[in-house]
């Protein structure tokens, strides 16, 4: 954001006839509600970095005296007893989030373009049918899911981490929502001109869509990094970080530093992606909108 | 009537062939949804009229695991009760929340707009189930315990997980607080998206305060994504259950914190009775499917 911006900014709210007091008292009131926010978080970050001795003093405190990254060390540690280097279980985890996050993105992008703005034989059902599988919601699934994925063979397929993930009808409800504002106009013109649906959908619709395409890529990024080898695959050498992560936080309370260390670990690609995301989007849509 | 049939097929069939290229952009989406959602819902569906333990082929037993679940099932009853306690309490709440608090961080200068976005959404990418227990914990070395304890207001520590009067609280103020997820961010998306040259249009028609902004200018502007975050908060309050597993246990003391969802838990990855947690499955999908063609229909006016 440039100066220049800013004072563009300032022109628009003085016109709109916004107070800067009412601006003020919103700060406040949000900065209250956060601090509450981000008190468990404060303490999660806080309880990693504590030495042993520290974690089960009483009283518990609010900060640590003599920090350390005994806890991180220990989860390193403990990872590095499995067969497979720490490394696989990054690039195994980075090539399931990235090729998650990018055909998700992808494909629910151009679904809901043809969703939101074409008719055609079965579209007013497909709308429906995402929305009730959003809602349908059961334990059963998975396991008619696994019994799928066994007849395709895909179980202890590093595949099978990555293929259920890539259409995700949250995203494209997301994007079909957002997609649906759009002026039908602006799509007119663009066939009147001779573009076919792939080319309007890619240079007129979606770079207009940023700010829920943004929200997607985080939304994506962020179940994608969290998926676990659970009951998919075995070897050890297709297992992504949280699984590694989480064997080794787990052995109950006395390990609740590691635990923390290894909550921290993990929130750290996810919150990069979400600060990059966000920061694109308000600074490039600070003071422009879709327009007529 | 046999030629009108005919002819109508036609026309179908020329609708079809006329939209290709639509069938082609949806393709690549529904080849993979189809076969690893839309397959796997509809092979569930029939499951809850039968007896299935995952190692037997599923036995057909009719309306008998309905009957058992509204006859004699105390449990699921009070189950019910629960999640519908639950679900009013938390997914009003943090609508509301989601949506006020989008609002208010938009009117922020944009460095801040990613502070407090990134502030109120954090909770809800991170795995924070092991500091909840901390704080929360049964002796005096919980941070909640000790912080009353050292104000004096209880003289002995009070077990938060564990005491029947208040698993139900402590579950609510943890759902509460994970909850700013999916809508909120769609919600904070959507005002990034409206015409800032509205606002000023808004002014010169006479709207004087940010309320009536929001009233007039932001509601109307929003309706795509406040059926989104909707839908997204039907989902979280009614499908509840793993933030109280993971937090008072799982049976939580007196069933106090035992959701449909929990129930639906027990009696499929605990008893291996698929049949009858397919059942309790399709009950909650048909309250969830209800509640959001009531938010449809109210919201209807501000979408297509």
């Amino acid at each position: 954001m440039t100066q220049a911006d800013t004072a563009k900014m300032k022109a628009s709210n003085r016109r709109a006839g916004r107070k800067i007091g009412g601006t003020v008292a919103i700060f406040i009131v949000l900065s209250v509600l956060g601090l509450f926010m981000v008190l468990p978080i404060y303490l999660t970050i806080i309880m990693s970095v504590k030495p042993v001795e520290e974690l089960f003093v009483f009283p518990p405190k609010m900060y640590v005296i003599s920090p350390t990254l005994d806890n991180f060390r220990d989860m390193f540690e403990s990872v590095r007893q499995n067969r497979v280097p720490f490394s696989r279980y990054v690039f195994n985890s980075v090539a399931v989030t990235v090729s998650v996050t990018v055909l998700q993105c992808v494909f629910a992008s151009m679904a809901a373009f043809v969703l939101a703005k074409c008719r055609f034989p079965g579209s007013r059902l497909l709308n429906h049918v995402i929305v009730i599988a959003l809602l349908y919601q059961s334990n059963v699934i998975y396991i008619m899911q696994y019994m799928v994925m066994s007849r395709l063979h895909l179980i202890d397929n590093p595949l099978a981490l990555i293929l259920p993930s890539i259409a995700s009808p949250m995203g494209l409800f997301l994007m079909r929502q957002s997609i649906s504002q759009m002026p039908d106009s602006m799509i007119e013109a663009a066939k009147v001109d001779g573009a076919g649906l792939f080319r309007i959908c890619w240079q007129i619709v979606i770079p207009n869509q940023k700010p829920a395409l943004m929200t997607l890529i985080i939304f994506a990024f962020q179940a994608a990094w969290n998926i676990q080898a659970g009951s998919l695959v075995f070897q050890e050498q297709y297992k992504t970080l949280p699984t590694a992560v989480t064997q080794a936080a787990s052995s109950g309370m006395a390990r609740a530093g590691v635990a923390m260390a290894a909550a921290v670990f993990m929130l750290i690609p996810p919150v990069i992606v979400f600060m990059l995301a966000q920061r694109y989007v308000i600074e490039t849509m600070a003071h422009s909108g879709i327009k007529e | 009537m046999a030629d009108r049939n005919k002819s109508r097929a036609a026309r179908l069939w020329a609708d079809i062939k006329r939209s290709r290229s639509c069938y082609l952009m949806l393709a690549p989406f529904m080849i993979f949804f189809i076969i690893f959602t839309i397959v796997p819902v509809v092979m569930s569906l029939p499951i809850g009229f039968t007896d299935f333990d995952m190692v037997n082929p599923p036995k057909y037993v009719g309306l008998s695991n309905y009957t058992t679940l509204f006859l004699s099932d105390r449990v699921f009853i009070r189950s019910i009760r629960v999640t519908i306690v639950f679900a009013f309490l938390t997914g009003p709440v943090s609508y509301f929340l989601c949506f006020m608090l989008a609002w208010l961080i938009n009117e922020l200068h944009p460095k801040l707009k990613t502070l407090f976005t990134l502030i109120f959404y954090v909770p809800s990418m991170a795995n924070v189930y092991t500091v909840w227990q901390l704080i929360f914990s049964g002796d005096i070395n919980g941070y909640l315990n000790s912080f009353l304890l050292d104000l004096g207001l209880i003289n002995s520590p009070v077990q938060w997980l564990t005491d029947g009067r208040y698993i139900l609280g402590v579950t609510i103020v943890v759902q509460l607080w994970i909850s700013l997820g999916a809508g909120f961010l769609a919600l904070r998306a959507g005002f990034q998206n409206i015409d800032r040259t509205l606002y000023e249009a808004g002014a010169v028609e006479g709207i004087r305060t940010r309320w009536q902004e929001l009233i007039y200018i932001v509601i109307p502007s929003m309706g795509p994504q406040l059926m989104f975050a909707a839908v997204m908060q039907i989902v979280s309050s009614f499908t509840a259950g793993t933030v109280a597993q993971n937090l008072v246990g799982f049976p939580s003391t007196d069933y106090k914190a035992h959701t449909i969802m929990t129930h639906a838990y027990d009696y499929g990855w605990v008893r291996f009775e698929m049949g009858y947690a397919a059942a309790i499955c399709t009950i909650l999908f048909i309250f969830m499917y209800i509640c959001s063609r009531l938010i449809h229909r109210v919201l209807s006016k501000y979408t297509d």
